[in-house]
């Protein structure tokens, strides 16, 4: 009975990828191999000021002293980082100015992930920065945005015209020295997104990446920099995909964000890169730091993620309360299929008074994945009422799969609050027949309960992308190819 | 509308079910009674396709077609509908979403177009009225942290709403008050028609005196050992199970 179950689960999980497929179009890429002199390469093909340089040399020394990090709980085989490309671009004829003048091969891409651009700029009331491979592809939407004095552009742009700027807070949330793979993004990071919102002003729409990795052999190393002034409010968002490989691919990327007093921001990712195939061949390695500080009093950041591809996941999007009154939020829905694996979760650093952090994690395991939540909780000496709670869920289709917990807490302050809540389900043959019973069919049942499941978490994300990430959830499990 | 023969069943190589025959026509209510592990919870589990358990031989015919032969949605599909002893708990799946996807699910079977939103909130509205439910259970999820009495209700409302040809409604009377019974029974009575059949499986007559039956039947140990009209109930009530015991050990 239970095998039966098991089999059932195990046919509706195991469904294809849709965006496996490869865009012909000439890249402009260096050879494989990382020293000084490709580093060099990369900043003078970018055309950056000499500070960019000297920021990327000393990240690579650093880089050259630092071991990968093996304390997850993931199974990671060795990665040859001379193996790599370090930057590959599809070529252009000369910057553009309209969207007319993007390739005609790379919109259809993008219209295939289902971002057309066009039609975005028009209705969706979404800015869209698309970024192939490592070059930011183009943005809409940038004039309506300047009006309100918001900067929304590619990272290299903000470098070339934005240089203060990028100086002052790049790395001031995420030092190089932070990690291996940071060390490693702030080397070779080719391209990202930069966001700067002024002063009370808040953003009218959502803003919006899309990243694709599209050439072979090629490592993504993006970078995103967000720096929301004094009570101004912006949503952000950004999606991932890439073709289907056999040999697996490595995306190392930073996100910062800096909260200043009264600031909001909201950051939301649907990941979605290609997860390897059933066997567990090829597939993205995703290797991310994402974190943000509150450093103003009354200022909030909150991250909703829900991860459903990459063939391994190593990502901790934290927030360094360090203002009085902050609040750092933490969402998350992480699936794992197939032979995935995921070591993902939050770090709340709670430094300021009143500093308040929730996390809910919403964990799915299914195949013969493996999922972990890591999380730190961390209240320091003068956060005097910090509070958080965090909720952590798992939920395991079938009986081969695995699923995690590693929450850390660290209170050096009496009067803080800390809860943590843990449960862990197995979908119920019960739950699937009770549905079946009302004319639901297993493979919708399953659908409906996981989606039940990671409810909380999907209603934080914008409107249209809960849609879409209730869609992908539902493709990552089921054999249907939407 | 619902025919079994000589149908025996068994889990796990225990055989439950020894040889149970029953018909049940539109427009009849049918009371089945009997001690706790006579096999009443299996009979309307095989009903529903529930695959724990091993149909050894036998035949139950629904509408003219072999029910065995079919899926549990068919099965609810095609206007069976069971009413759960133990309902199920979906959290964070609405009422609302789990009723409008089963709902258009049996319209799409029927070749119907999906309702609307405005259509399925004014169906919902009325039966609720129909089965006196408290508003407040159709905005909460699926079962999820109902009392006992609002989860058995709630089974009567998605009856309602459902509209099966024919409902199994499995001990729907254990664990409530006799208010919550009276409610329940209410929605039942409402619900009967010429058109649809209802199997009412109960251990106490008490709920039999709200659900008024055409034919009681008594399932001892795997078999209807007894059937009749509504008097039997009375005198199973009267004397007991202890009386049927004593019945077939002198036979």
């Amino acid at each position: 009975m239970q095998k039966e179950q098991d089999q059932i689960l195990n046919e509706v999980t195991t469904g294809e990828y849709k965006y496996g497929f490869y865009t012909d179009i000439e890249h402009d890429s260096i050879g494989k191999g990382l020293n000084e002199d490709v580093i060099r390469l990369i900043s003078e093909k970018k055309n950056e000021p000499e500070f960019m340089l000297q920021f990327r040399l000393k990240a690579y020394r650093h880089w050259l002293t630092m071991k990968m990090p093996g304390w997850a709980h993931l199974d990671i085989p060795p990665i040859d980082y001379q193996e790599l490309v370090y930057y590959s671009a599809p070529k252009q004829k000369a910057r553009l100015s309209s969207l007319d003048e993007v390739d005609p091969e790379l919109l259809e891409t993008f219209n295939k992930l289902g971002i057309p651009l066009e039609e975005q700029k028009h209705l969706a009331g979404v800015a869209v920065d698309a970024v192939m491979d490592s070059v930011s592809v183009k943005t809409t939407f940038k004039e309506t945005l300047a009006e309100l004095g918001i900067i929304f552009c590619s990272f290299s742009e903000a470098v070339r015209e934005y240089p203060d700027l990028v100086r002052q807070y790049m790395g001031s949330v995420v030092p190089y020295t932070d990690n291996y793979y940071a060390a490693l993004n702030s080397a070779v990071f080719s391209d990202g997104s930069f966001c700067y919102i002024p002063k009370g002003v808040r953003c009218p729409m959502e803003l919006s990446t899309y990243f694709r990795i599209n050439a072979a052999n090629t490592g993504q190393f993006e970078r995103t920099l967000i720096v929301a002034e004094d009570n101004s409010y912006v949503s952000y968002l950004e999606g991932c995909t890439a073709p289907m490989r056999d040999e697996n691919q490595l995306h190392a990327a930073i996100v910062e964000i800096v909260a200043m007093e009264g600031a909001e921001v909201k950051y939301a990712t649907v990941q979605n890169w290609y997860p390897g195939n059933k066997e567990g061949k090829g597939g993205i390695y995703n290797f991310v730091t994402k974190r943000g500080i509150c450093k103003g009093d009354n200022s909030k950041i909150s991250w909703t993620q829900v991860e459903t591809g990459s063939a391994i996941t190593w990502k901790y999007p934290s927030c360094i309360l360090k203002g009085d009154n902050t609040t750092g939020e933490f969402y998350s829905v992480a699936l794992t299929n197939n032979r995935q694996q995921a070591d993902t979760g939050t770090k709340m650093i709670h430094i300021g008074k009143n500093s308040k952090s929730i996390i809910v994690s919403k964990g799915i395991s299914s195949g013969v994945s493996n999922n972990s939540y890591r999380g730190l909780v961390k209240v320091l000496r003068g956060a005097e009422n910090a509070r958080n709670f965090s909720q952590c869920d798992s939920l395991l289709l079938g009986d081969k799969c695995g699923a995690h917990t590693f929450p850390y807490i660290e209170s050096n302050n009496q009067s803080a609050i800390i809860e943590h809540e843990a449960t862990t389900s197995r979908i119920g043959e019960d739950q699937i027949f009770y549905c079946n019973q009302r004319g639901i069919a297993t493979e919708d049942a399953i659908s409906l309960i996981v989606n039940g499941y990671a409810k909380e978490v999907l209603n934080k994300l914008p409107m249209e992308f809960a849609v879409e990430a209730q869609k992908l959830l539902q493709i990552s499990l089921e054999g249907s190819v939407g | 509308m619902l025919v079994i023969k000589d149908l025996k069943v068994s889990i796990e190589g225990g055989e439950i079910l020894k040889g149970v025959s029953l018909e049940v026509n539109a427009g009849e209510v049918h009371a089945i009674m009997g001690p706790n592990g006579s096999g009443k919870s299996t009979l309307a589990a095989v009903l529903a396709g529930r695959d724990l358990y091993e149909v050894d031989s036998g035949t139950i015919s629904y509408m003219g077609e072999d029910l065995l032969e079919k899926s549990p949605e068919e099965r609810a599909k095609e206007g069976l509908f069971l009413g759960f002893q133990y309902p199920i708990e979906i959290p964070g799946v609405s009422m609302v979403n789990f009723m409008k996807t089963a709902i258009n699910e049996m319209r799409k079977h029927r070749g119907e177009e999906p309702l609307s939103a405005s259509e399925f909130l004014k169906k919902m509205r009325q039966k609720k009225e129909l089965v006196e439910i408290d508003s407040s259970l159709t905005n909460r999820s699926v079962n999820e942290g109902f009392s006992g009495g609002e989860k058995k209700k709630n089974e009567i409302f998605q009856m309602a709403m459902l509209e099966p040809k024919l409902a199994v409604l499995d001990e729907t009377d254990s664990g409530l008050d006799i208010d919550a019974l009276k409610v329940v029974a209410r929605g039942v009575n409402n619900l009967r028609s010429s058109e649809n059949a209802i199997i009412v499986i109960t251990h106490y007559q008490r709920l039999l005196d709200y659900i008024v039956p055409d034919y009681v039947h008594v399932l001892y140990k795997g078999r209807i050992v007894r059937s009749g009209g509504k008097e039997l109930a009375l005198l199973l009530e009267e004397k007991g199970y202890e009386w049927i015991r004593q019945e077939e050990l002198n036979l």
